[in-house]
């Protein structure tokens, strides 16, 4: 729907657009913010965890920014460019139209071209009427920390100089450099277009882009993101829905080493105001099996065997015993630090680089990815004799230390504890190793010894981890607390979702932790926050996959729905009573559970298998005692 | 000439001057990548060119070592402080000539006069290569120093 707004709200300094009127463009490098006023506000090159050089969406006359919009009111429509990532933004005033497109060319390196090593690309044509326009590039280096030097360099644009990486800017008109600004304004009448193309280089002489190249490499690149939009194997009835969902998560895929970061920012806020703000600009590995799963039933192998191979090999300087998150290429975070410069998304202090989680403990973090090789293993990838010495070292880990506390997958800034969704986990490790030596895919593996624990491990969790005065699993052991995760007991195959326990446990959760409008907190302790957006996706698998009916599950991802942006992305949480966009944008895990979601829910109603991994299991299922239930 | 140390010393003292240019380049001291610049004469496409210009700087080493041998023949002089002097000498035409005349030069260097065009879109390094980052003289002035200090030290006088 178009709305109304003005052009010069989006630099002024007190206005924040809501986290959800943000679009995402990406090369698979880095990624770019750009709001619905025409402002890239967030920006970091040449990677995602790189400094920031526009950082205006945490702080707006601090971080840097660029805008390309018209200097008088206008309305606003967006949407991709047909199943890519080109963003077209058509702003409607008085006086005509005009609309911009944003991108970021993706490198094809099939190609024996010359272009830039990091390039954003916006071109704004006047399609009726007649607008003024208005350019605005404002770059402040290091998180906002520097404002670096500008100088025009005539014919071949102008240079923006950050220690060792420059950046240029060409534009289509002559541009003037004004208090630490490039600036621009002029006016567009029907048929006339305007190009800007915007590149940063560190490591060898930039090259720079010819203008009149430009509409043939908007074209290029929509075409490549189509043709690889084509490959999606989605064949229900969210389709629209499932490959945007897709397309977001291929922004988070840092196509150099195959690793997938959370977000591409920092420190958007769970809490507006709150001081909930996180680095999310790595890799966690807790995310690995859902993310593996989704891009295997969508039919994009290449990624997810890099992101396998990433997992098994970038992992390495620290196997058998693995950390939560990486940088992308498999080193330790950064220690966390936090801005004394940015004052944060409408004041959310404090911004946070780095995470601090890198030192937490995680025990999950090894079912997630040996399940993640086993469903590659189980659609037909193969395990080379590393990858398998890999994950017995991991089965290995798991036996002796499945046991211990440790800090769970929602990462509370406490103590280590005895999490439920752990145990889950350190079973799951060693039911699909087992799984993947009965199936000849593994070798050498103590099979014995894995089954012996795996056995333990269940009894544990029937035993400690379900509460009968509740009738429910609880987050942990000898608990009387509830959290999402527990949903994903019949993900794992460990609890049959239509059994009276996971019903029992559903039923807690939906008491305990919905919204009225049908959103999920991810636990009890954690409800000054918004909903967590992936909880409600596990919601609805776990209806598709047995535990409620087909139409429950339907309403449920319909309702969800409403709460994508108006391009179909969604952030980490959900405010339970605005429905705002809260936390890192966009969010992966999210997008991640999207394609679950979905997927389950269209294998359900074909009648086809679902969770082909879990249908391997090798440790039986017992029933239980009727008097437990 | 005593072509058997011409070779050895050429070929140490070009491997040192690669050393020397790529590791100011991980140092973050310039973005001057010669490899690069070489290569892209011949192919636009970058990993080849790194790939060809590497190559390429090699031989372009072993073939300025003579004219250093040269001199030392002529002069009937070697030392290491002889040959750092021809060195520093060489890099100061490089840096003022050779990058002046560069652009004209490389089929695929913009201009600053015409501007990028679809054929020529490199960066061109500007007086003394300073495009490529305020501290490009020093590390081509360190580079070739040691160049012909290497080379000074290692050819021995028919």
């Amino acid at each position: 729907m178009a709305i109304k707004e003005s052009a010069s709200s989006c630099v002024d300094p007190r206005f924040y657009p809501d986290i959800g009127d943000y679009a995402v463009i990406g090369d698979c490098r880095t990624a770019a913010l750009v709001s619905k006023y025409g402002c890239i506000d967030w920006l970091c090159w040449p990677r995602f965890d790189s400094p920031s050089i526009f950082a205006a969406l945490l702080d707006r006359d601090r971080g840097g920014y660029w805008k390309i919009a018209p200097a008088e009111p206008f309305s606003i429509e967006r949407e991709y460019l047909n199943a890519s990532n080109v963003l077209q933004t058509r702003f409607q005033t008085s006086s005509g139209t005009v609309a911009l497109l944003d991108l970021m060319p993706v490198r094809d390196t099939t190609q024996a071209v010359m272009v830039p090593d990091h390039e954003i690309i916006r071109q704004i044509s006047c399609t009726t009427g007649q607008v003024e326009i208005e350019i605005d590039l404002t770059p402040r280096a290091n998180y906002g920390e520097r404002i670096p030097p500008i100088r025009d360099f005539g014919k071949l644009g102008v240079r923006i100089e950050n220690g060792y990486g420059v950046y240029w800017l060409r534009s289509s008109i002559p541009l003037k450099v004004k208090d630490s600004s490039v600036w621009a304004k002029t006016t567009l009448r029907a048929g006339d277009t305007l190009v800007f193309c915007f590149s940063y280089t560190e490591n060898a002489p930039a090259v720079l882009s010819p203008l009149e190249q430009v509409p043939q490499r908007i074209d290029t690149c929509t075409q490549w993101w189509q043709s690889w939009t084509a490959k999606g194997q989605y064949e229900g009835d969210f389709r629209d829905e499932v490959m945007r969902s897709a397309l977001a998560l291929k922004l988070m895929i840092f196509a150099p080493s195959g690793a997938i970061i959370a977000a591409p920012t920092t420190s958007l806020p769970e809490r507006i105001g709150g001081d909930l703000n996180w680095d999310y600009r790595y890799c966690w590995l807790r995310d690995a099996s859902l993310t593996i799963r989704a891009l295997i039933e969508l039919g994009f192998w290449v990624e997810a065997t890099s992101f396998l191979d990433w997992m098994l090999h970038a992992t390495r300087l620290t196997q058998p015993e693995l950390r939560i998150l990486y940088t992308l290429y498999g080193n330790r975070p950064p220690k966390e630090s936090e801005s004394n410069i940015l004052r944060g998304y409408r004041g959310s202090r404090p911004v946070r680089i780095g995470n601090a989680a890198r030192d937490q403990v995680q025990l999950d973090v090894y079912g997630e990815v040996v399940d993640a090789a086993a469903q590659f293993a189980f659609h037909g990838g193969e395990l080379d004799r590393e990858m398998q010495k890999v994950l017995v070292g991991f089965g290995n880990y798991v036996v002796k230390h499945w046991d211990a506390p440790d800090q769970g997958i929602w990462e509370p800034r406490t103590g280590p504890r005895n999490h439920t969704h752990s145990r889950l986990l350190c079973w799951a490790a060693l039911d699909r190793l087992i799984s993947l030596n009965e199936k000849g895919k593994l070798k050498h593996i103590p099979i014995e010894q894995y089954k012996k624990q795996a056995e333990a491990i269940r009894q544990q969790i029937q035993q400690r981890a379900w509460n009968k005065k509740l009738q429910s699993y609880v987050s942990e052991l000898d608990g009387d607390k509830v959290d999402s995760s527990l949903l994903l007991l019949s993900w794992y195959g460990f609890e049959k979702p239509d059994g009276q326990r996971m019903r029992g446990t559903y039923r807690r959760l939906r008491e305990r932790l919905s919204t009225p409008e049908g959103l999920l907190y991810r636990s009890e302790d954690l409800t000054s926050e918004g909903t967590f957006a992936i909880c409600s996706f596990w919601e609805v698998e776990y209806l598709a996959l047995g535990g409620g009916t087909i139409q429950e599950a339907r309403g449920l991802i319909s309702t969800l729905n409403k709460y994508r942006n108006q391009l179909g992305l969604y952030g980490e949480e959900i405010d339970g009573s605005t429905g705002q966009a809260l936390g890192n944008f966009p969010q992966a895990f999210t997008h991640v559970g999207y394609i679950g979601a979905a997927l389950s829910l269209m294998q359900r109603e074909k009648g086809e298998q679902q969770l082909g991994h879990r249908a391997e299991s090798a440790t039986p299922q017992p029933s239980h005692p009727k008097q437990d239930a | 000439m005593n072509w058997g140390s011409w070779i050895l010393s050429g070929f140490i003292a070009t491997l040192a001057l690669s050393a020397l240019l790529v590791g100011s380049q991980g140092l973050r001291l310039t973005r001057m990548n010669v490899p690069y610049l070489l290569g892209t004469i011949i192919t636009p496409e970058r990993e080849r060119a790194r790939l060809y210009g590497f190559f390429a700087h090699v031989l372009n080493g072993w073939v300025f070592s003579f004219f250093y041998i040269y001199i030392f023949e002529a002069r009937h002089m070697v030392n290491w402080w002889f040959g750092l002097l021809i060195g520093v000498a060489h890099a100061l035409v490089l840096l003022t000539v050779g990058m002046m005349l560069l652009p004209s030069i490389h089929p695929r260097m913009a201009t600053e006069r015409k501007g990028p065009t679809a054929r020529r879109q490199l960066e061109p390094p500007g007086f003394m290569a300073l495009n490529y980052g305020y501290r490009t003289p020093i590390s081509i002035f360190v580079a070739h120093a040691a160049f012909g200090a290497i080379l000074g030290s290692l050819y021995h006088l028919r």
